[in-house]
């Protein structure tokens, strides 16, 4: 007598299941359109971001989408070219017209998006834009936590992890990238090291893409400094240890403010290097909101494409913020509208990988979350500040 | 000038050397590119891209366990065939030097996405034995990458020269560069000689390609940071000259690295680049 009430009431749910489904499957997908470097020089680090883009939205359609609806990432190849990508963004925004805006890489590309949002009044969450100066868009929000004035609050951060460490230096060679977001980091360290009594006994700056760094690490070996600071972006960290290895040389303490993490890590002359980081694979960063599911998935496809560094840390952790970021403004208001998100997110803070996060500081930006890490045992480990270090690490000297 | 210090002589010495070893290694780069530009009037700008090519073939040799020296057996007949080839198809379609700027420009572009398409935009370094060694001499140190690269810029500009002066494939060429209608006259086959340099040119790029790779961390974008200082050091070393883009590229190296040696690393492309503009206003008749 019960079995066909059972098998009518089974049919029925079925029926309803896969009328919600065909109804997910049928509702319009939020479009959110971005553009990454996906070829040219800076394509090394964008693959990084378009695989972190292709995990979240993957991870938030199965979760049913945002507002119910499911998720479609439009991602075009600015070539690591700013006006290409501020030509790309009007496309998306005009001829796109897609929902919503997600940051490029990098810096250059971030200010050209950032010019045709605020043209549009689109939000713009944006991965790892190095000068907050810059960011003066009221609706433009970054999802790497270097505060508002990362120039003075990272050299403290440094040298207060440096002060507390074996062998606090006294004497420091300053040598620098130009690049722009590395030269003012760069200067913003000088004028800490003046305020902490530090002497600065060398300091040198380079163009971007210089060749020969023997004459550099000549003369930081002839200043006999206690601390080099290296103002180094992508490979430059590499080039000096390898120009110091060649003279018999290795710096007694020394940090690298933006090296490519997985080369410099590799290289067995960078003992002891100290550098910055959002996020490292460790607790308690990866009891952050999302952060162990992201991290395990992340390391088995960045492993499985082949990338020299699958592990997460700062470019990766930033990524999936802005993603988070993005939800978070859509959901709390749910809905599209990008006045309403912009205005949700500087009243609200998001829970991130990287930490609770807010956007009501100097031009949107909120805490230094800015940690020391060193390399020790061929691995980054998190040594400053101590509420963020795991087990008994600590800042180590020769 | 910003940052100026008389710097000891140990680092000034250090320094210099440091400023031969890169200076060989651009006339290295320089010389296949010289020789294609003044003796077949072909510039070639993918040179730059053929030897990046070739130092990503090295490397990927190398990580299979070859010997990086030992894969110049394959690598230069292959880059004497891509070489020959190349010029084989400029000359098919009776491309003007400058375009074949143009093309080599686009073709430079391909290489760059076929490298980036099989080994990605990561940065790759060759870790050999060679890497880990180096010798002492008093204060200075010499290390053997850098030694190797000096060996065969030094090798090859001598054997170049030799060739160019004492046989009579380098007397046809250098008849055929003077003057093409004449030299055919007397029976010179610029086809075939115009093969081999090119062939040639190429297979240098293969060897400048595996000491770039000995010494320095590749990433695609990298070919074209070559790019200037190398013609520069073309230019100044006089077009189709043997020794001229060793000569020349030491001059650049060494000026650039006193320039960092005694002021701010930032200013020595600028000696560089002022080398050039001085030669080209007070000797034109020497590039072209």
């Amino acid at each position: 007598m019960h079995k066909p009430t059972l098998t009518r009431r089974a049919t029925l749910a079925a029926a309803l299941l896969a009328l919600s489904g065909l109804a997910w499957s049928q509702a319009q997908p939020i479009r959110i359109g971005s553009t990454l470097a996906l070829t040219g020089p800076l394509s090394a680090t964008a693959q990084i971001h378009k695989l972190v883009g292709e995990i979240y939205v993957e991870q938030a359609n199965q979760r049913g989408g945002w507002l119910g609806r499911p998720l479609e990432w439009v991602v075009k190849d600015d070539q690591s070219k700013p006006d290409l990508a501020r030509t790309l963004y009007e496309q998306l925004v005009t001829a796109d017209k897609v929902d919503l805006l997600m940051g490029p890489y990098a810096t250059g590309a971030i200010l050209s998006a950032m010019g045709v949002a605020q043209r549009y009044n689109k939000v713009l969450v944006h991965h790892t834009l190095g000068v907050p100066s810059l960011a003066k868009y009221d609706m433009q929000f970054p999802a790497w936590s270097l505060g508002g004035d990362p120039a003075t609050t990272v050299p403290n951060t440094l040298f207060d992890a440096l002060a507390a460490g074996p062998k606090p230096p006294k004497t420091v060679a300053v040598v620098t990238s130009k690049f722009p977001s590395i030269h003012f980091m760069t200067q913003g360290a000088r004028e800490v090291m003046k305020k902490r009594n530090l002497s600065e006994v060398l300091f040198l700056e380079w163009d971007f893409g210089n060749r020969d760094f023997g004459p550099i690490a000549n003369r930081i070996k002839d200043a006999k400094p206690d601390f080099v600071w290296v103002g180094a972006i992508g490979l430059d960290g590499n080039l000096l240890l390898d120009a110091m290895k060649k003279i018999d040389y290795a710096p007694p303490q020394h940090f690298y403010l933006y090296p490519a993490p997985g080369p410099l890590v590799s290289l067995p002359e960078a003992k002891n290097a100290l550098s910055v980081t959002i996020f490292e694979e460790q607790p308690p960063f990866t009891s952050n909101p999302g952060a162990g599911e992201f991290v395990k998935i992340y390391r088995e496809r960045a492993t499985k494409l082949g990338f020299p560094d699958p592990s997460v840390e700062t470019q990766a952790a930033a990524s999936y913020t802005a993603w988070q970021i993005l939800e978070a403004g859509v959901t709390g208001t749910k809905g599209l509208d990008d006045k309403a998100i912009g205005a949700w997110l500087k009243a609200n803070k998001v829970d991130t990988v990287q930490g609770k996060l807010r956007f009501d500081g100097f031009n949107n930006f909120g805490d230094d979350l800015m940690r020391i890490k060193q390399v020790q045992n061929g691995k980054w480990v998190v040594v400053w500040p101590k509420e963020v270090t795991a087990g008994d690490a600590k800042l180590m000297a020769p | 000038m910003p940052g100026f210090s008389l710097p000891s002589a140990s680092l000034l010495a250090q320094s210099i050397l440091s400023g031969i070893f890169v200076g060989a290694l651009y006339g290295l780069l320089g010389l296949g590119l010289s020789l294609s530009w003044g003796l077949l009037r072909f510039i070639n700008l993918a040179h730059f891209a053929f030897a990046f090519l070739a130092a990503y073939l090295c490397w990927q040799m190398a990580t299979l366990g070859a010997d990086p020296l030992l894969t110049l057996a394959v690598l230069v007949p292959l880059f004497f065939a891509i070489g020959a080839g190349l010029h084989a198809l400029m000359a098919r379609f009776a491309v003007t030097p400058f375009n074949s700027l143009l093309i080599t420009f686009g073709l430079t572009g391909i290489v760059e996405a076929l490298i980036q398409s099989i080994w990605t935009a990561d940065f790759r370094k060759l870790e050999s034995s060679y890497a880990e060694q180096k010798f002492k001499i008093g204060v200075l140190y010499f290390p053997v990458p850098e030694l190797i690269t000096f060996a065969f810029a030094v090798g090859l500009s001598f054997a170049v020269w030799a060739v160019l002066r004492h046989t009579d494939l380098g007397k046809a060429l250098r008849a055929a560069a003077e003057d093409a209608p004449i030299a055919a006259a007397f029976g010179v086959n610029q086809r075939l000689n115009g093969l081999l340099l090119a062939g040639f040119a190429a297979a240098l790029a293969s060897v400048a390609g595996v000491c770039l790779a000995l010494s320095f961390t590749l990433a695609p974008s990298q070919i074209y940071a070559w790019v200037g200082v190398v013609f520069a050091a073309v230019m100044l070393g006089g077009l189709g000259r043997a020794f001229g883009p060793l000569l020349a590229g030491t001059l650049i190296g060494v000026s650039e690295a006193v320039t960092m040696a005694v002021t701010a690393p930032s200013w020595a492309p600028i000696v560089s680049f002022s080398l050039l503009i001085l030669v080209l206003v007070l000797r034109p008749g020497r590039v072209g």
